[in-house]
């Protein structure tokens, strides 16, 4: 597989490179040569200790080619994907089939500020690609060499300084086909200060073939400016998604991102944020609901490299059957980082004897002045609580429904947009096999 | 806010701030004694050279080069949160030995020797008289002197030094050695197994408790000796033992390594308690010199056994150590107390290991870091339920105190849950001493030395607490010393 792909950028290497610059093309070719030389990662390298991607990277994945316009059968009715959007909002829609852009299905928009995807802007705007393209990810794993050889296309927002983006942006990436299907997909986010945004990404595979989707987010927050991303990985039994999100922010930024993850085969987030500017905030939040043979990877960073500034982490694992959650959340405060606060939460149920769950929170400490804490649990339902519900007539399965759901609640409160609530609700309610439509 | 540079402990005043103004490190002086030493360097021969020189028997020495084997396809490993420039193995001399050795009383014992042990503040005649502590001394790896043997003959313990168990009880040392640490273990353990001198051998039998705390001072002594402790301790069915175990070491310039094996079995229904004041040389106050301590440490409890493990880390420039339980048999229990202070240049990565593989098995893990100067103090844990570990119960906590901004504290938990009855917590937090502490204590007339004091003194509390009443004095004595200078 990994000779395969990077014979698969060797040959596309003339049309990567008529596409965009010339410093942009020797980026990409240094971070495949990477890749070559480390391969997948094993379960051997730390950071991969409890995710095998043996599996995953078997199957004989087709490399769609981003420079081969989509063709009839890959197109998709808007009525197949309505389901996979929060779809009574007005918002700026961005659709993604194969990894390759479909303009039908979106509306995006130029006006005060650039909702696009990033397959026309390195043409369009090279300058600001040049200067912001994999600054975050240079030093970074395998996985996120491979996007940087590899991807094309992907999420480009650019919002100019005091600017607010007056409804959210859906983002929604979809893998198809006969075959089995591997993705790259790249977003580059640009906020510049005093704005603010809001997104709602999705990834869904429409095949009962395995697709494996890899990608990468690079974000950066200027001072003052605010974010709140909100990824819903509730895909297909046979889709899997490996996804690098790196957040730059400056002072007195916030970025908010909500993680749920209720389906897909295996899902691997790093979701890695530095606070570089006095006073930036990061909150994160996640929600993991397992079931079947799914595995659930979580890796978190928060690099405190200024002072004053705050990160609140809380994550939430509920596995059933044979399904496996994974937490690894470092929190790193750099040597001048004083008066840093950092909090991070992970709890974890399991429902089932073949479940398991491996969890390491991680402090890293280099200033004194600081308030650092992190707390860690697995356990079970309250047999008490549950029997208090069962003993005012609620069923057992709404009375753990619920339980679970209060559970959850720390990770999911922050999200005030009443039809993703709706949304979510319908989502974790079907996952548990309730309907929940009145209780969030 | 600022602070002077010394700092006490409130009890015990003005014995401490004579100690801590006297010197830089307290037990820092090499004694002259006549050693018996093999040249530097590591092979099969000298391995064979140690165990003739030790009169041991041919399995032992058969044991020791299947060991050899073990470590030379192994390397060192490097995972650890510390830098060290990598001992050059074959630059020691694994063999040394105070040439008189068998004394039938004190008269005969080397007299310089007999001050050195002074100067530490442990006479073996105060000792014998006053404290009820049997003391094994281990100087540079062959044991002078043991006392109280007859009275723990009488209820049938076996406590003596690991060459003489070899000799005495070949049975039992046969049946039990390497079956908690196997020489493949890892990197240290195999070099231990291969070339340890000696070490304390200890067997509680059945149904016996231990009528006194066992104790063993171990002292690294001749210069350039590595020292390559062997611990094995034996809990017999319902038995009961508490060891204490203490270091010292003189101050030395080139780094000396130590890499000591300590095997615990307590067998069904019985408990051990290990403790552990462990103040090797930490390099002067410029990262100079210091022990390296890599130490393998591990005990395995059948049904209804309790192994408790405390221990106060103040000394060492490299410390590297996780002292573990395998909770094996059912309702078993395992403890790990323990504080870990680092100064200077210092550098601590220890923690514990809790097994869970029995049901009903419970573990605590109480750890309390302290970093000061430039030093760094990591915790690094593992707790695993194993799937037929039903209602397992763990609790762990691990807090770091910082004083200094160029300090560093580091916490590095594994859990693993593989079964659906299983909980575990952990909690961990890392702050500096709050300075409404402070305030409030300065409010009450104590100045901000005795504050500090105060307050780093009820942070360990709850480890200090586990240790024996001897130990945690001495603790309290070590942490102030080495705490000396780092706040300010």
């Amino acid at each position: 597989m990994k000779d395969r792909l990077s014979a698969f950028y060797w040959l596309n290497e003339t049309q990567f490179a008529q596409a965009s610059s010339e410093q942009i093309t020797s980026q990409r070719r240094s971070a495949i040569e990477k890749f070559e030389i480390e391969g997948f990662p094993s379960v051997r390298d730390e950071e991969w200790k409890y995710t095998s991607l043996k599996k995953l990277i078997t199957p004989d994945y087709l490399f769609p080619s981003p420079f081969v316009p989509l063709d009839q059968e890959e197109q998709i009715d808007f009525n197949d994907i309505k389901q996979f959007l929060v779809n009574d909002i007005d918002c700026y829609q961005v659709v993604f089939i194969n990894g390759r852009y479909s303009s039908w299905l979106s509306e995006t928009t130029h006006t005060n500020y650039d909702i696009c995807t990033l397959g026309s802007a390195w043409k369009k705007y090279p300058e600001v690609v040049e200067s912001y393209f994999n600054k975050l990810t240079k030093d970074d794993g395998p996985l996120v060499q491979l996007n940087t050889g590899l991807a094309w296309e992907g999420l480009y927002i650019n919002v100019p300084k005091n600017t607010i983006v007056d409804k959210p942006i859906q983002v929604l990436y979809i893998s198809t086909g006969d075959t089995p299907v591997f993705n790259q997909t790249r977003s580059l986010i640009i906020l510049s200060e005093g704005s603010s945004a809001e997104i709602i990404e999705r990834h869904h595979s429409l095949t009962n073939h395995e697709t494996w989707t890899n990608a990468v987010d690079e974000l950066h927050i200027g001072s003052n400016a605010k974010i709140h991303w909100v990824k819903l990985q509730h895909d297909s039994s046979n889709a899997s998604l490996t996804q690098h999100s790196k957040i730059h922010q400056e002072k007195d930024s916030t970025a908010i991102v909500h993680t749920i993850s209720t389906g897909g085969k295996l899902i691997r987030n790093n979701l890695d944020f530095s606070l570089t500017g006095k006073g930036a905030e990061a909150r994160m939040f996640g929600l993991s609901l397992g079931s079947d043979r799914q595995l659930v990877d979580h890796h978190t960073r928060v690099d405190h490299i200024a002072p004053n500034c705050s990160s609140h982490e809380a994550y939430k694992g509920i596995y059933d059957e044979s399904s496996r959650g994974v937490f690894n959340g470092k929190i790193y405060v750099h040597i001048d980082a004083q008066k840093t606060q950092a909090y991070q939460q992970n709890n974890n149920l399991i429902l089932s004897e073949k479940a398991t769950v491996d969890t390491k929170p991680q402090l890293e400490i280099f200033a004194d002045d600081v308030k650092c804490s992190h707390g860690c649990t697995i356990g079970q339902l309250d047999e008490d609580a549950l029997f208090y519900l069962r003993a005012r007539g609620i069923r057992n399965k709404e009375a753990k429904a619920l339980l679970m759901l209060a559970f959850a609640n720390d990770a999911i409160a922050d999200i005030q947009h009443p039809s993703l609530r709706v949304k979510l609700s319908q989502l974790i309610g079907r996952k548990l096999g309730v309907d929940m439509s009145n209780a969030l | 806010m600022r602070l002077r540079r010394k700092l006490f402990i409130v009890s015990d005043n003005d014995k401490i701030i004579d100690e801590v103004t006297s010197s830089d490190y307290k037990y820092g002086f090499s004694t002259e004694i006549d050693s018996d030493t093999i040249e530097p360097g590591l092979s099969e021969d000298v391995i064979r050279q140690i165990s003739l020189k030790k009169d041991e028997p041919q399995w032992m020495t058969d044991w020791r080069l299947d060991a050899y084997k073990v470590w030379k396809e192994m390397d060192e490993p490097d995972w650890a949160n510390v830098s060290y420039s990598k001992p050059d193995f074959q630059n020691i001399s694994y063999y040394s030995a105070v040439k008189k050795k068998q004394y039938d009383s004190l008269d005969e014992v080397d007299p310089e020797l007999l001050k050195t042990f002074e100067k530490l503040g442990i006479s073996l005649d105060e000792q014998k008289r006053l404290s009820g502590v049997a003391m094994d001394i281990v100087v540079d790896s062959v044991s002078v002197a043991t006392t109280f043997k007859k009275t723990l003959k009488e209820k049938g313990i076996i406590f003596c030094s690991m060459s003489e168990a070899i000799k005495e009880h070949p049975e039992l040392v046969k049946k039990h050695l390497g079956t908690v640490i196997p020489k493949s273990d890892n990197y240290y353990a195999a070099l231990n197994s291969a070339v340890f001198t000696d070490g304390s051998f200890c067997y509680i039998p059945n149904g016996v408790r231990c009528p006194m705390e066992l104790s063993t001072y171990f002292r690294i002594n001749e210069a350039g000796t590595g020292q390559f402790e062997r611990t094995l301790l034996i809990a017999d069915k319902g038995s009961y033992v508490s060891y204490l175990e203490g270091c010292t070491a003189p101050q030395r310039d080139e780094n000396q390594l130590h890499a000591a094996v300590v095997e615990l079995i307590a067998m069904d229904d019985s408990e051990i308690k290990y403790s552990t004041v462990q103040n090797w040389f930490p390099g002067d106050s410029n990262g100079k010199g210091g022990v390296f301590n890599f130490v393998t440490k591990r005990g395995i409890c059948e049904t209804q056994a309790k192994i408790s493990w405390t221990q106060v880390e103040t000394g060492s420039a490299v410390t590297w150590k996780y002292p573990s339980c395998i909770l094996k048999g059912d309702n078993s229990i395992g403890e790990f107390y323990s504080v870990a202070l680092t100064n200077n240049f210092q550098q601590a990565d220890t923690g514990t290991k809790m097994l869970h593989l029995g049901s009903n098995t419970k573990s605590t893990i109480i750890s309390k870091g302290i970093s000061a100067g430039k030093s760094h103090n990591s915790y690094r844990g593992l707790v695993r339920m194993g799937p037929r570990a039903k209602n397992a119960r763990n609790f762990s906590q691990c807090d770091s105190l910082l004083m200094g901004d160029k300090c560093g504290a580091h916490t590095f938990p594994y859990i693993e849950v593989k079964n659906s009855t299983a909980k575990t917590e952990h909690e961990a937090t890392t702050s500096k001493i709050g300075e409404d502490q402070i305030f409030y204590c300065q409010q009450r007339g104590l100045n901000p030395e005795a504050a500090i004091a105060l307050i780093v003194n009820g942070y360990c509390k709850d480890v200090l607490n586990q240790l024996p009443m001897e130990f945690a004095v001495e603790a309290q004595k070590l942490l102030a010393i080495s705490l000396e200078g780092s706040v300010g």
